[in-house]
């Protein structure tokens, strides 16, 4: 059940997305979000959704791992296009009561979904693709112009690190300890909302124990290695730049153009 | 009679999946009531799974597990019943404890059960006194316990709930020596008393013999042997050839015997080993 979400999975491969350099998929990734949300008719959001469909296909991950993920928001995606269909303006073409949907709540629908499912997609290929510590790494030299204000950039990444690296060790120790208390006749499945919290104290009190055991180690692990914060720090593997990623940017350009033609060409639908 | 009768057992990992896996693969074992066996095998080679499907912790892929001829589930909405019949202590138990005394986490399995108090109250020192919690220890909390203490205060946890078949995982993995013949010998007690059938997986040979009447090899999720201490320890290359070794004085002895000296075949543990070669030097007047 824990183990079905897939958001923030890495996938490991040598596609072109995974080789690319992990500050310009952050800044790309931003970029596309933008672009999702600056398309007004059908041939640009057409447009943005085929080049989100390019980057997943080169993104050597499984197209099924990509489903999984928009399975679990897909209840998301049913409910927010719901609403918009009795949003729109303009003359409706089916009344029931206070109820009406008009062909601009239709297309409303239309745009939020397939927006909510490209943001998704997008957003998992970057953590399919790009290993945590890359990630952190990345958002480390991202956020480093914000030393000036005093924040402490290295420290954050490094909690990022952390909790990354045992959202899977404590997701295990979960499933060990609940099958220990399914051992000793916890039932958790049976009863109201209130006896289903209860059942869970025998879960959590030895999951946080264990947790602040694992924290008090790894801090015990990290003071015998020396480590005294980022400080004077240097990196073994330096990012670069390199054509690759010169390309990908250029190909971000060239979609950020074609959505802009598409939206002064053909009239805004929304 | 069989207590415990396993067909055709096998379960998979990762259906559908290019992971898939069989961690058990076709298992079957007739276990008779009051026996204790002992489960070797390789890291990875099926043994923690097989013990959890022991008491539907997990549900096979195919085949049956029998518990006095019913099938564990047959009814899939009882199977909480079966848990309190076969007792399940996972590896490095302590990290179960959650309650603030540890009386009242010994007393969670049988409160679970749905025993009176006084009922409760019984089960719950007699747990702990084949374990060796005093009195003394039951008002405290199981964090303040030292490691050895955690260790048994969470397998009186299990045997509390009074299992017919009491499942152990490794129930001596990080324990020092003194300890750990310790706790096997209070399991050895327990079992002597209650008569209860024992599985236990363990890595270490010599424990294994010791205690063991048959003896369960598993290798790759495949059962390769299932026999008495003595044969299963006379196949030395069978044994090594997955990955598993014979006790240490076994290997002694028959070195000695490869040398010419008539000592007797299956020694398991050092006192046979000790009483066989002083018999050896008195028949030749050395001693």
């Amino acid at each position: 059940m824990i183990r079905d979400i897939t958001l923030g999975q890495f996938v490991p491969g040598k596609g072109i997305i995974h080789r690319m350099d992990p500050r310009v998929k952050i800044l790309l990734l931003i970029a596309f979000i933008v672009f999702i949300f600056c398309t007004f008719n059908f041939v640009s959001l057409g447009v943005c959704a085929a080049a989100v469909l390019f980057v997943i296909f080169l993104s050597d991950v499984p197209f099924k791992l990509y489903l999984k993920s928009l399975k679990v928001i897909i209840l998301i995606i049913i409910i927010t296009s719901i609403l918009n269909i009795f949003y729109g303006s303009g003359t409706p073409i089916f009344e029931l009561g206070f109820l009406k949907i008009t062909l601009s709540g239709i297309y409303r629908a239309i745009f939020v979904s397939v927006r909510i499912i490209c943001l998704i997609l997008i957003s998992s290929c970057l953590t399919f693709t790009t290993s945590p510590t890359d990630l952190t790494d990345a958002i480390e030299r991202l956020m480093k112009p914000l030393k000036v204000f005093h924040i402490k950039v290295h420290e954050i990444a490094m909690m990022m690190t952390i909790a990354l690296r045992f959202v899977p060790t404590l997701l295990e120790e979960t499933d060990k300890i609940m099958s220990a208390q399914k051992a000793r006749g916890a039932d958790m499945e049976s009863g109201g909302i209130i006896k289903k919290i209860k059942a869970m104290t025998p879960v959590l009190i030895p999951l946080f124990v264990s947790a602040f055991r694992r924290a008090y180690e790894l801090a015990m692990a990290m003071e015998c290695r020396c480590y005294r914060g980022g400080n004077g720090r240097t990196r073994m593997k330096i990012l670069h730049m390199k054509p690759l990623d010169f390309g990908c940017v250029g190909f971000a350009a060239a979609l950020l153009a074609g959505i802009i033609v598409c939206n002064l060409i053909l009239p805004a639908v929304i | 009679m069989s207590i415990i009768e396993v067909k055709n057992l096998r379960y998979t990992y990762g259906i559908g999946t290019p992971f898939e896996i069989n961690a058990v693969d076709d298992v079957s074992v007739s276990v008779n009531e009051g026996e204790v066996i002992g489960l070797i095998g390789h890291t990875g080679s099926g043994k923690s799974t097989f013990v959890q499907t022991l008491n539907g912790l997990i549900k096979p892929t195919s085949g049956q597990i029998l518990l006095e001829g019913k099938d564990i589930w047959e009814k899939p909405k009882e199977i909480r019943k079966i848990r309190f019949r076969v007792g399940m202590v996972f590896q490095y138990p302590e990290y179960q404890l959650f309650d603030d005394t540890v009386y009242k986490d010994i007393s969670y399995g049988p409160k679970n059960k749905g025993l009176s108090d006084e009922e409760i109250d019984k089960t719950v020192r007699s747990a702990a006194k084949f374990v060796g919690l005093s009195d003394k220890l039951l008002d405290k909390s199981p964090f303040d316990l030292s490691g050895g203490e955690k260790r048994r205060a969470a397998i009186a946890g299990v045997i509390a709930m009074d299992p017919d078949v009491l499942v152990l995982d490794e129930p001596t993995a990080g324990l020092d020596p003194k300890g750990r013949d310790l706790l096997l010998a209070q399991i050895m007690q327990y079992h002597k008393e209650r008569n209860n059938t024992i599985f236990i997986v363990s890595h270490s040979m010599e424990d294994i013999s010791r205690i063991a009447d048959r003896i369960m090899v598993m290798s790759k999720g495949r059962l390769v042997m299932f026999d008495t201490p003595k044969k299963v320890f006379s196949e030395v290359e069978k044994l090594e050839k997955i990955g598993l070794r014979v006790p240490q004085i076994t290997k002694i002895m028959m070195s000695l015997k490869e040398k010419g000296f008539p000592v007797s075949d299956g020694i398991l543990t050092v006192e046979q080993a000790m009483s066989e070669i002083v018999d050896l030097l008195k028949k030749e007047g050395r001693l």
